[in-house]
């Protein structure tokens, strides 16, 4: 950041490095120096001083030495020229008598960073690699690393390479763990450092003497070496045991990851593991420092995905204290809602009952998200939170409390009641729009059972005009429709009206082609709308949103513990109803067939291209809400579109098999519909990333279609497509849940869709008829990205095929 | 590995930035501060990522301590990195803060240089890095019992005998030679923090104790300190599964001290400890946690606080909160700086209050939606009590419930809530010249709960 004085401070600077009478007494030499320094640290540009500076190197105080050296590394690459003036000192002192000289010289002339110095460097690190002293040893072998970095692609001197292997010998326990960091780097395209038994044992008997760095340094090393036997993988694990209880969060997290990765196919080793390192993980939860209270708050979570009964008992350990910032107390609800058990659901409601009312308005909501999770398993006890809640009369609480409710009831139909009566005599206004939404999408749900529901659907129909939000327009028109179902007499004139408003004066295209079809629908009677807004019953619950996931195997997440990526993760899990949010893994073509070892492409298949080239990674975070699912399939129907039929008969697990099968390969189920219905349906999605390429991430919906009734045949296929879109244009409004509800009002779609599928069926003839036995997929993406719509096609139908043929053996929960 | 290391001071300004590997250019700096301060309050904001780079970074002292990778590093390590690096800048500066870590940039630089070498981490004990760091610190003030900025942990006794000043601990470990800073001295500290939750009808819902002693050393060469805990202190969660048994020789006197986990510093030494509960260490220069331990659910002693709610609304159409606070302590000793945070409901306007003593205070936080009562010093046995009539517009018996849950926070000197005494603290050999040894105690509360 230049300022007015920038010019003038450097030449003042200039003026009194060059003073001889500055440079003849060495305090106010060093002090001067000292000034640029902080000069320069403070941002201002003072590389003109270099060919000053580079004079002043050459002294024998240290602490000047040390300063100038940090100048000259911050401008080396400004002024190549300059700097071969200094390497003659450098190298100079690289023989000098005190190794602390020695070592800093030697440092620093790696630290120039450039290419063309390094013929002058080469000879004093090889004499560095021979020093006597360690710390010098410690400094050269990184030099070497230093060196390769800067000439990334030539051939390393293979005599360096073996006596840096030599050196993993070395009594300096630093100066191993350095080799080890320099071979590493060195030999990246080899794959790294080669860990043959001699070497993993020498790594681990010295294990001990390295500091906490070292240590965690060499078990990820280690992690690349595979034990002989049993025998020999027992020895080490035991080796390694007391360290899975070190205090020091770095090395119990590294330990624990060796032992995972290790113990791969012993289950149960691993699950003594994790028991193991529990009680350290716990203090790391509780420590003093919040970050990394956070990190491993995050990593329990990753736990809890596999092992949900590990820290029941500890619940109160994730109890928020009131000093605590948001993320970490969000971070430690999501983790108590996991943890939730007859036990201890009293306490944990009670205090998640304190938080609702947290001064940070995101805390609240995520605490009353947190019980309305808990609720679809104890859903009284929530209930009776949750309406209690709206007594608070507090905008934020009470639009969370109806969001909540609305996914409650979905999932527990059974709570009905309860919501009807928090709902009787409501007369808050709401100005946020998606708690409106919620409650409207309620009034039409329940309307027969709540008295007031006409006058408070009145307000907003008389309001309709200084509505903002498209949504809650929508969600007025199903709710006003649903409600005229159930109370004509009282409904139907303000039903009018809104008819009127939407039709004639809205603006938003998708409100005014809802109204309209509400209006052609009216026109076809009465029970034409009572099939597609009612459908008979309300919700299925083998139709929501898939709750309670089955336990994951360890190996699904054993990848990434101990690195970044859960941290990053929680960023975006944050605030989200959903407890846990899968997260990413990579999966390339090897992990893809030890998962399942059918799973290969089939060759004969003309749809399937080759996914082989380019390794393709699924991922099912961040979460899609059913509401966003339905939003971008509407969106993406002209954008990247590919149907393919596959054949291959319905798979004939249950869907929750089908759905953990998914899982594995990092598909999101969204909805289905049960088995052996007619059409049978399934909508899912993912994420994709190449991991080679550099082409962006994309995401891809699809659904799965078969239609397999017996007289139907092909003609169906086409007109189900019709009549599916035309649905979700009428639906669009009706609330979070209808990406689900599809299903139900199935039957509606088809007899719409069925004319106009009759001709085009009819045209296309052959081609269709051996879709009767196989399923139709309709993927939607964004953005467009061919190859990895067709990685994906290939993975899915992969999982299908295995499905099929192992059945429900493998993969039901 | 780390691709950069920098310090940026609340504002932004750049005060420290280090390149390791060369990487990354210099505007990550910028970057980081724009995403840093673009972040809304609900945000994990421990990790960030900004196209190939990761951010990690720590707030210590007002201050942000960044570093930067490229690879996948693990999160536990660079976290713990940064804040064993922020314990060094503390132990060589004296204390955290914007001004000594810009008096002191030299010295910072000089630590990073030997401390991480092209993104690896070296070395960060204090007794190896001692020979390599030459350049002095600077201390922003001359020491001053009286110096309010510098009151630490311990600081409000300072005018207490026996008790060592609280700046004491916040000089550099490396001193000017010659001046007073030569002193031999060694502290000890016992730490504990609590974290306590208590329901609405007086039942102990959660006690937790986080404890750790923490040695910090002045001497330049300290052998051997052998540190001896209660003789009757076990390990372990119930009396059938005791880890260690208490040793039967020196059963009979004392009090049992019982934690459920405990582990050690590595340089710690415990050959002695299964038989008379001594711990052998031998201090490195500077501040290290030989002990770490933790109990749950099952405090030895009743919970320092306890609260007697009354809350109702008056004819008048205010809300009257007539609260007592009684302290459980030994009547020997007294919490300080007890500061109470009652919740209030939404629209709270104006606030009234009678309270027991003149010492105390009170105030109403409209942003928080709070009243804060602070007690400066609250003896063991005292009971005190306040009455606040709070004007709230648009008062509703639904208000009532938003008062509550009551927080505490407090510190406890001289006491232990666990009953961990230090019985002695021996150096061998026997220092040369003066040595001045210090114990000290504290219990803070981490998080002190109380439900209405």
């Amino acid at each position: 950041m230049p300022y007015l004085g920038d010019e003038h401070t450097v030449r003042e600077l200039r003026r009194a490095l060059s003073n001889p009478n500055v440079q003849a007494d060495h305090l106010r030499y060093r002090n001067t120096i000292h000034r640029v320094i902080r000069v320069m640290s403070q941002g201002q540009d003072v590389s003109g001083l270099y060919s000053e500076m580079v004079k002043a190197c050459a002294t024998v105080d240290i602490v000047q030495k040390k300063l100038v050296y940090v100048f000259l590394c911050s401008y080396a690459s400004l002024n190549p020229e300059l700097s071969l003036l200094v390497i003659n000192t450098l190298r100079k002192d690289c023989s000098d008598h005190n190794p602390m000289v020695r070592s800093l010289a030697l440092r620093n002339m790696c630290n120039l960073r450039l290419p063309g110095l390094s013929q002058y460097v080469q000879q004093p690190l090889t004499v560095g690699l021979k020093d006597k002293a360690a710390c010098v040893r410690r400094v050269a072998v990184l030099g070497w690393a230093k060196i390769h970095s800067l000439q990334p692609n030539t051939e390393m001197d293979v005599a360096v390479v073996n006596e840096l292997y030599g050196l993993l010998r070395d009594p300096d326990p630093v100066v191993m763990v350095n080799c080890l960091r320099a071979l590493e780097e060195i030999l990246q395209e080899e794959g790294g450092v080669a860990i043959n038994k001699p070497i993993a044992h020498h790594l681990l008997n010295r294990l001990k003497l390295c500091d906490v760095w070292g240590q965690s340094e060499v078990l990820a090393v280690l992690q690349r070496y595979r034990p002989r036997g049993e025998d020999e993988l027992f020895d080490i694990l035991s080796l390694l045991d007391p360290a899975l209880l070190s205090h020091h969060a770095p090395v119990m997290a590294a330990t624990l990851r060796l032992f995972l990765s290790l113990c791969s196919t012993l289950p149960a080793v691993c699950m003594s593991a994790l028991e193991r390192a529990r009680g350290p993980l716990l203090a790391a939860a509780g420590s003093t420092s919040r970050e990394l209270r956070y990190a491993a708050l995050c990593h329990i979570q990753l736990l809890l995905r596999s092992e949900p009964g590990l820290l029941g008992e500890h619940y109160k350990r994730f109890f928020c204290g009131y000093a605590e910032p948001p993320y970490i107390k969000q971070n430690k609800m999501q983790v108590l809602v996991e943890l939730v058990n007859d036990d201890n659901v009293a306490m944990v409601l009670d205090e998640l009952r304190g938080y609702c009312t947290d001064v940070n308005t995101e805390t609240s909501q995520t605490a009353i998200n947190a019980i309305g999770s808990i609720g679809r398993s104890y859903t009284d006890r929530c209930l009776a939170i949750l309406t209690g809640l709206l007594g608070l009369k507090q905008e934020h609480i009470t639009s969370a409390v109806l969001q909540t409710l609305r996914d409650l009831v979905w999932v527990c139909p059974q709570c009905g009641d309860a919501v009807c009566s928090a709902l009787e005599g409501w007369e808050d206004n709401l100005q946020d729009s998606q708690g409106r939404g919620a409650l409207l999408w309620l009034l039409g749900v329940y309307g027969d059972r709540v008295t007031g529901a006409p006058y408070l659907l009145e307000d907003c129909i008389d309001g309709v005009r200084s509505e903002v939000s498209a949504e809650v327009k929508t969600e007025l028109l199903t709710a006003t429709l649903r409600l005229f179902l159930s109370r004509p007499a009282e409904t139907q004139d303000m039903m009018g009206r809104l008819l009127v408003y939407c039709i004639e004066e809205e603006v938003d295209m998708c409100v005014r082609d809802q109204a309209l079809l509400y209006y052609r629908l009216l026109h076809c009677g009465i029970e034409e709308v009572r099939q597609v807004l009612q459908g008979g019953r309300r919700s299925d619950p083998s139709l929501g949103p898939l709750i309670g996931r089955p336990p994951e195997p360890i190996s699904q997440w054993a990848s990434i513990f101990n690195t970044l990526e859960p941290l990053t993760l929680g960023a975006s899990t944050v605030g989200n109803s959903d407890p846990v949010t899968p997260k990413l893994s990579t999966l390339t073509p090897n992990t893809l067939t030890s998962n399942a070892e059918a799973m290969t492409p089939t060759p004969g298949d003309p749809h399937l291209p080759d996914c082989s080239s380019g390794a393709l990674s699924l991922s099912v975070s961040p979460a899609l809400t059913p509401e966003e699912f339905e939003r971008l399939w509407l969106q993406l129907e002209k954008g990247a579109c590919l149907e393919v039929c596959v054949a291959c008969p319905v798979p004939r697990c249950s869907p929750e098999g089908l759905q953990v099968a998914l899982q594995l390969v990092n598909i999101q189920t969204l909805a289905f519909t049960p088995p052996n219905t007619h059409p049978w349906r399934v909508y899912l999605y993912t994420h994709t990333s190449h991991i080679s390429t550099k082409t962006p991430h994309t995401l891809i919906l699809a659904e799965l279609l078969h239609t397999g009734g017996e007289g139907e045949k092909e003609e169906e296929e086409e007109g189900e497509e019709e009549g599916e879109r035309e649905e979700e244009g009428e639906k669009e409004g009706e609330g979070e849940k209808e990406g689900e509800k599809e299903e139900e009002e199935e039957g509606e779609g088809e007899k719409e869709g069925e004319e106009e599928g009759d001709k085009e069926g009819e045209e296309e003839g052959d081609g269709e008829r051996e879709k009767e036995k196989g399923l139709l997929v309709v993927m939607r993406q964004h953005p467009g990205d061919q190859t990895a719509l067709r990685g994906f096609l290939s993975v899915l139908t992969t999982v299908l095929h295995t499905l099929s043929t192992h059945t429900a053996c493998t993969y039901t929960a | 590995m780390i691709s950069q290391v920098f310090i940026l001071s609340s504002k932004g300004d750049h005060l420290i930035y280090k390149d390791f590997r060369g990487e990354a250019g210099k505007d990550a700096v910028n970057k980081f501060y724009e995403m840093v301060t673009a972040l809304t309050g609900g945000q994990p904001p421990v990790v960030m990522k900004h196209k190939e780079l990761h951010f990690v970074h720590i707030r210590q002292g007002g201050l942000y301590w960044v570093a930067t990778t490229k690879a996948d590093a693990s999160p536990f390590t660079i976290i713990e990195f940064l804040n064993r690096l922020t314990a060094l800048v503390k132990d060589y500066c004296g204390c955290l803060s914007e001004k000594s870590v810009q008096m002191n940039f030299a010295l910072i630089y000089e630590l990073l240089d030997e401390v991480v070498d092209f993104g690896y981490i070296q070395t960060t004990s204090t007794d190896i890095l001692k020979n390599f760091i030459q350049t002095e610190a600077v201390s922003s003030k001359p020491f001053s019992l009286f110096d309010l900025s510098n009151v630490g942990l311990f600081g409000a006794d300072t005018q207490q005998n026996k008790v060592a000043p609280s700046a004491a601990a916040t000089r550099p470990i490396v001193s000017s030679q010659g001046e007073q800073g030569g002193k031999n001295e060694i502290f000890v500290d016992v730490i504990e923090r609590m974290s306590v939750v208590i329901g609405a009808n007086g039942v102990l819902m959660k006690a937790d104790i986080e404890g750790e002693i923490r040695v910090k050393c002045y001497m330049p060469s300290c052998s051997e300190m052998r540190i001896g805990l209660n003789e009757e202190f076990s390990i372990g969660k119930s009396q059938l599964s005791v880890s260690l048994p208490p040793p039967s020789l020196l059963s009979g006197y004392g009090a049992a001290v019982r934690v459920d986990e405990c582990s050690f510093h590595q340089a710690v030494r415990l050959d002695e400890f299964d038989t008379y509960r001594i711990l052998k260490v031998c201090p490195s220069q500077g501040e290290q946690t030989v002990m770490q331990y933790q109990l749950c659910d099952d405090l030895p002693t009743a919970p320092p606080f306890r609260l007697f709610p009354s809350i109702e609304r008056d004819s008048g159409g205010r809300l009257l909160m007539y609260l007592k606070l009684r302290c459980d302590l030994p009547p020997k000793s007294a919490a300080i700086n007890v500061s109470i945070t009652i919740p209030v409901p939404k629209g709270s306007l104006r606030l009234s209050q009678e309270l027991s003593s003149p010492d105390q205070s009170a105030e109403l936080q409209p942003k928080n939606k709070a009243v804060h009562w602070e007690i400066p010093r609250f003896p063991g046995g005292a009971q005190l009590s306040a009455l606040f009539k709070l004007e709230v517009s648009g008062l509703s018996a639904a208000s009532l419930q938003e008062v509550g849950p009551v927080s505490l926070n407090f510190e406890l000197p001289k006491y232990t809530s666990t009953g961990l005494q230090i019985r002695f603290l021996r150096l061998s050999p026997i220092q040369p010249g003066p040595s001045q040894r210090w114990v000290r105690y504290v219990t803070h509360s981490d998080s002190y709960t109380i439900r209405i």
